[in-house]
């Protein structure tokens, strides 16, 4: 089964992070990923800009309207996503945990996938 | 999650959010830091044994408000309150703070703490020091260090400024649309001295003030987080991210600047610019253009030319036109003299800049221009007179070794001749 796992994090304290911090915390990521390419288990990892940066457009009504910011303003946001297949639950919550171990704080929602198209765009 | 530099971490994203609110409970900005300070303290003894609580900030304004309702009981003045170890268990209070600064008046906090620092009494060095100190909590060492002084001096820099402003009348009440919006710019202009004051510096100096350039981003994201739907806090934050991009390249290993057309541009942070790009796309969108959009979307088509050939300068040359317009300016003027030089020549771009001579005869970079305009010309006698006035007024060792290279450039060149 494959499970998007989504993560959440107060940006406030992500965007505070040293640059070295930052490295730090992508390399210890790209390590987990690595392992989980060579299971052949790994698929698409976005990681998306502050919500600063989004745009919502509000489609329940017409014309639709165009608002600033994103969708829900929650203490934590929706920061970026891996796409990973696990067996069941247990392997995808403890898959989840090593993701955690590389980078703490926040949470990891972990949410079975109903569909996914590869897509077109090179990668 | 107890890990130190996370804690940190989450008490400097706090800081401003929490300092905010507890100023509306004091109001007073010692009696706020102080509680806030005391907040941190116990936080860090809490929070590695406990596990941070569940909405942080929250955490940080109520146990800084009741610490400082504590000391003040202890004095005689109020009722007793429960111990903040309790308080990560006080769902119920927890709550019921986060939702009530959900609200807008929250916004108006930070909104209130920022603007108090934009006195219109207060120089630009103060309001910068005093914005440093009490929304980003940088220590007096650390900011006197960006400004090349005593930690004494600093010290007493800052005490200056808050009398200034305690003397003043603070803007406690909730403020409406004209004055929501005139703070706004005298908060995102505070926020654009910081950077440049980060910006700016050179040589050994870098080092020092590079934070501020960092800091005056945080800030300017938080402001936008807050004000969402204003295109120009959004030209704002994407004109210093597109800026700073090019910081890795912007000096050699001696500390001399390097020219935008000369830097290496595989070095200009991507991220950054992908992100400063994003912003000023979506602030265009709105079509309510303003002097920071101009200024970005400058900025943007720097970014935007993997070489420098590659360059729209006739696009930039449109935009130094909007800026002059929307903010005239004998500096904009300049710097659309060199976006002219390239599309029309240099003989265009001297022909603008001649009558600012008047205006700009003490400013370095107007002679460094008009020297490089006349040595685009083959005119080198008045170029290496302009080229000795702009040493002359260099202000740093940096613009001083730039305009040498010219001259050592034209000297080697009139030896070749001969």
């Amino acid at each position: 089964m494959l499970y998007a796992i989504l993560c959440y994090h107060d940006e406030d304290t992500v965007c505070a992070w040293s640059q070295e911090h930052n490295d730090k915390v992508m390399a210890d990521l790209g390590a987990v990923e690595d392992k989980l390419a060579k299971a052949g288990r790994l698929g698409p990892v976005a990681r998306l800009m502050p919500t600063t940066a989004a745009t919502t457009l509000r489609k329940d009504r017409e014309p639709p309207l165009v608002l600033d910011g994103p969708f829900a303003e929650t203490k934590e946001q929706l920061l970026g996503f891996f796409v990973i297949e696990c067996v069941d639950l247990n392997e995808a919550i403890e898959t989840a945990k090593e993701l955690g171990v590389a980078n703490p704080g926040g949470s990891y929602e972990i949410r079975p996938m109903a569909l996914m198209r590869p897509g077109v765009l090179p990668l | 999650m107890t890990d130190p530099a996370w804690i940190d971490a989450t008490l400097a994203a706090a800081r401003p959010q929490a300092v905010a609110a507890l100023l509306r409970y004091f109001r007073d900005l010692d009696a706020a830091e102080e509680a806030f300070q005391d907040a941190c303290l116990r936080a860090l003894r809490s929070w590695p044994e406990k596990g941070p609580p569940r909405d942080p900030t929250a955490w940080l304004i109520l146990v800084g408000r009741n610490a400082a309702i504590d000391a003040s009981r202890r004095q005689g003045r109020y009722q007793a309150l429960p111990p903040e170890e309790l308080l990560s268990d006080l769902e119920d209070a927890e709550t019921d703070l986060a939702e009530r600064l959900d609200g807008s008046h929250y916004r108006d906090d930070v909104l209130r703490l920022l603007f108090i620092c934009c006195h219109p009494d207060l120089p630009a060095t103060q309001q910068i020091a005093l914005a440093l100190r009490v929304i980003s909590g940088l220590s007096v060492k650390q900011i006197a260090k960006a400004f090349l002084v005593s930690e004494a001096a600093m010290e007493q820099r800052i005490t200056r400024a808050k009398a200034r402003v305690a003397g003043g009348d603070a803007p406690f009440e909730t403020p409406g649309p004209v004055e929501r919006a005139e703070r706004l710019a005298a908060v995102a202009a505070m926020i654009y001295l910081v950077f440049n004051e980060g910006y700016s510096a050179s040589g050994s100096a870098t080092e020092a003030r590079g934070p501020l350039c960092d800091e005056a981003i945080r800030l300017a994201r938080l402001l936008l987080r807050l004000f969402s739907a204003e295109p120009e806090i959004m030209g704002l934050t994407a004109l210093m991210l597109l800026q700073h991009a090019r910081s890795p390249a912007r000096f050699d290993a001696d500390g001399a600047a390097i020219l935008l057309d000369d830097q290496d541009r595989s070095l200009w942070r991507k991220r950054m610019i992908d992100e400063g790009l994003a912003l000023i796309d979506k602030a265009m969108w709105r079509r309510r253009p303003g002097p920071y959009q101009v200024q970005a979307a400058i900025a943007a088509l720097h970014a935007r030319a993997t070489k420098p050939e590659d360059t729209d300068w006739a696009e930039i040359d449109q935009l130094y036109a909007t800026l002059e317009r929307m903010q005239p300016s004998p500096v904009v003027t300049l710097n659309r003299a060199v976006a002219v030089s390239k599309v029309h020549g240099p003989e265009a771009a001297l022909a603008m800049i001649e009558p600012l001579e008047p205006r700009l005869g003490g400013y370095f970079h107007f002679h460094g221009a008009r020297g490089a305009f006349l040595l685009g010309l083959g005119r080198t006698d008045e170029a290496r007179l302009a080229f000795d006035r702009a040493i002359a007024l260099a202000s740093t060792a940096a613009e001083a070794t730039h305009i040498r290279q010219h001259l050592d450039r034209l000297t080697r060149e009139s030896a070749a001749k001969v």
